[in-house]
């Protein structure tokens, strides 16, 4: 194809370019500043001065909000009718594996030299990294059946298999709540972001229920239908 | 001369300016600096440490220094980017840009409660009274990581000893400026029980390691950092250190602090850096020294211990976190 049918023809649709920045977005400025760091000896946004904290928190955070976002794709076609995000939850589900995976490598690495029955006592004993680990370790099967061989394969069950992603959300956000500086469970301290993701994907999931969702998608229909009706539909003036 | 030698014909209007001749090389320096500048300013980074105050020569006097155990000292430019300071920001690198606006002048410092002389000091009578001393700490936070600081500053001891506490003043109570126009976060009051307040023991106050800072690196205590005065208590960890002083108080009871209202059952009133008595959220038996990529062991008491230790004989350290 030239490049000007190409151009004619873009093949990419706005949700598919938005996802696709957003996901690659922080991964692209945590390396960027290192480059930065390596030639100037200088840190910064996103690092800090303790660039391997801020990146383990970055890609915690940005994991998190693309899961959420991956979530946010079914109710948002339900209220707005947009048929090309049920196409985009699959890169942005493993888009989210990806920091995810990011977050615990740097995770393994931020208790450098300790040794592995360590590391294991250390995820017993810390209750909010146990969460994460839960996390994780959920998300795998996730990652690895995202493929349309599998849905083949598995039938009935795919769709069973990925609805675990109800559970992993809460539980992302409690590994974040738990991480924070405060107390979640008296609404003190440094709460506001895992709330607000708490409380997003909770409304995420209400949205889901049969019978919101029937609510909602007839009440799009008869929106539009109104405003059909009493907009009226400019008559294209032809010039023959 | 020699016949070989032919003048080349040059038009007076190329000969050089006599001032830009005599000249000549602190113009090549102006033009460089301002080009070489714009391509830097192009590709610098930005948002990067935000310029300090401190005169160069004052930091430069630091240069090559340790602490007692023979570690550098972490850069000015760390120290004053790196900030744990809830009343403008919970982001570490905005600290520093946010408090530009706060001012440290006029200030003053009411030091009263359990004492035989109660006064409101101002801050430069302070700085006149006690001289300044130069104290290497590091500073250990509770998040595992630590820096080796040059702080100025004089003992508090000084101070308490000049307003004579009673027989009855057993804790010292330290309180935060409270006002939403120089700290803006403390406007969330659902979140946090602002203003930030601590506590000593008595003997912790008087020991001689335990100090009010009102210098960094030679210059006056930046605004992120907790000027114009803060505590510094280096066995401990670092939130116990106390920014912006306003109120010194002796009381008769073990006050709250700030960081055991917000959840008692992380953050204890004695919170000694100890390496034995991990934390909810992380271990604290190693630490991370900014600088550093690896980690590296935490020791007792920050490495006080010789001139700590005492305060805390027979008593239980997990207990007593």
């Amino acid at each position: 194809m030239s490049f000007i049918n190409w151009i004619k023809r873009f093949p990419y649709t706005p949700a598919q370019i938005a996802v696709h920045v957003y996901a690659w977005s922080e991964l692209v400025l945590i390396i960027y500043s290192w480059i930065i760091y390596l030639i100037y000896g200088v840190f910064t946004y996103p690092l800090t001065v303790n660039p391997i904290q801020a990146m383990e928190i970055n890609t915690g955070r940005h994991a998190i909000a693309l899961l959420v976002l991956s979530l946010a794709c079914t109710p948002l076609t339900t209220l707005l009718g947009w048929r090309d995000l049920l196409k985009r939850r699959r890169a942005l589900g493993l888009y989210a594996i990806m920091y995810a995976v990011l977050h615990v490598i740097i995770f393994m690495d931020l208790d450098n030299g300790i040794a592995w029955s360590l590391l294991i006592q250390t995820v017993i004993q810390k209750s909010y990294i146990l969460y994460g680990m839960a996390t994780f370790l959920l998300l795998i099967p996730l990652a690895m059946t995202s493929f349309d061989v599998w849905k083949v394969r598995l039938g009935k069950n795919w769709k069973r298999l990925h609805q675990l992603v109800y559970f992993i959300a809460p539980l992302a956000a409690l590994h974040y709540a738990m991480d924070v500086k405060g107390d979640v469970f008296h609404l003190s301290g440094n709460i506001n972001a895992p709330v607000n993701y708490a409380i997003v994907i909770a409304v995420l999931l209400i949205l889901r229920l049969p019978f919101i969702r029937r609510f909602f998608a007839s009440l799009r229909t008869r929106i539009l239908f109104l405003l059909t009706r009493i907009i009226p539909q400019p008559k294209a003036d032809v010039e023959s | 001369m020699s016949d070989t030698y032919k003048p080349v014909p040059v038009l007076p209007s190329e000969i050089t300016p006599k001032f830009l001749y005599f000249n000549r090389r602190d113009f090549l320096k102006a033009a460089g600096i301002v080009t070489g500048g714009a391509v830097l300013a192009a590709c610098a980074p930005s948002g990067g440490g935000t310029s300090s105050s401190a005169d160069p020569a004052s930091v430069a006097a630091y240069k090559g220094k340790t602490d007692e155990l023979g570690d550098p000292l972490n850069s000015y430019d760390d120290i004053t980017n790196y900030n744990n300071y809830y009343e403008f920001s919970t982001a570490k690198d905005a600290v520093a840009p946010l408090s530009k606006n706060f001012k440290p002048r006029p200030w003053s410092v009411e030091v009263s409660g359990l004492v035989s002389n109660p006064k409101t000091y101002a801050i430069d009578d302070l700085l006149k009274m006690f001289p300044q001393e130069d104290r290497i700490y590091r500073l250990r936070c509770v998040e595992a990581w630590s820096m080796v600081i040059p702080w100025q500053g004089f003992p508090l001891a000084s101070l308490l000893k000049v307003v004579q506490p009673t027989s009855a003043a057993k804790f010292v109570r330290f309180t935060t400026l409270e006002d939403t126009t120089q700290l803006p976060a403390e406007a969330d009051t659902a979140d946090w029980p602002w203003p930030y307040h601590e506590g000593l023991r008595l003997d912790e106050a008087m020991n001689d390691l335990t100090i009010l800072a009102t210098g960094l690196y030679g210059a006056p205590l930046p605004n992120q950092d907790g000027a114009p005065i803060r505590l510094i208590v280096p066995w401990k960890y670092g939130f116990k250190g106390i920014k912006a002083i306003v109120k010194i108080e002796l009381v008769a009871d073990q006050p709250n602090t700030f960081w055991q209202d917000v959840d008692a059952t992380e953050y204890g009133f004695y919170a000694n850096v100890n390496p034995n008595v991990p934390h909810p959220r992380w271990l604290q038996s190693s630490e991370r020294r900014i600088g550093e990529l690896s980690m590296r062991p935490t020791l007792m008491f920050n490495g006080y211990g010789a001139q700590v230790a005492s305060l805390y004989q027979g008593m239980d350290l997990k207990l007593n976190y």
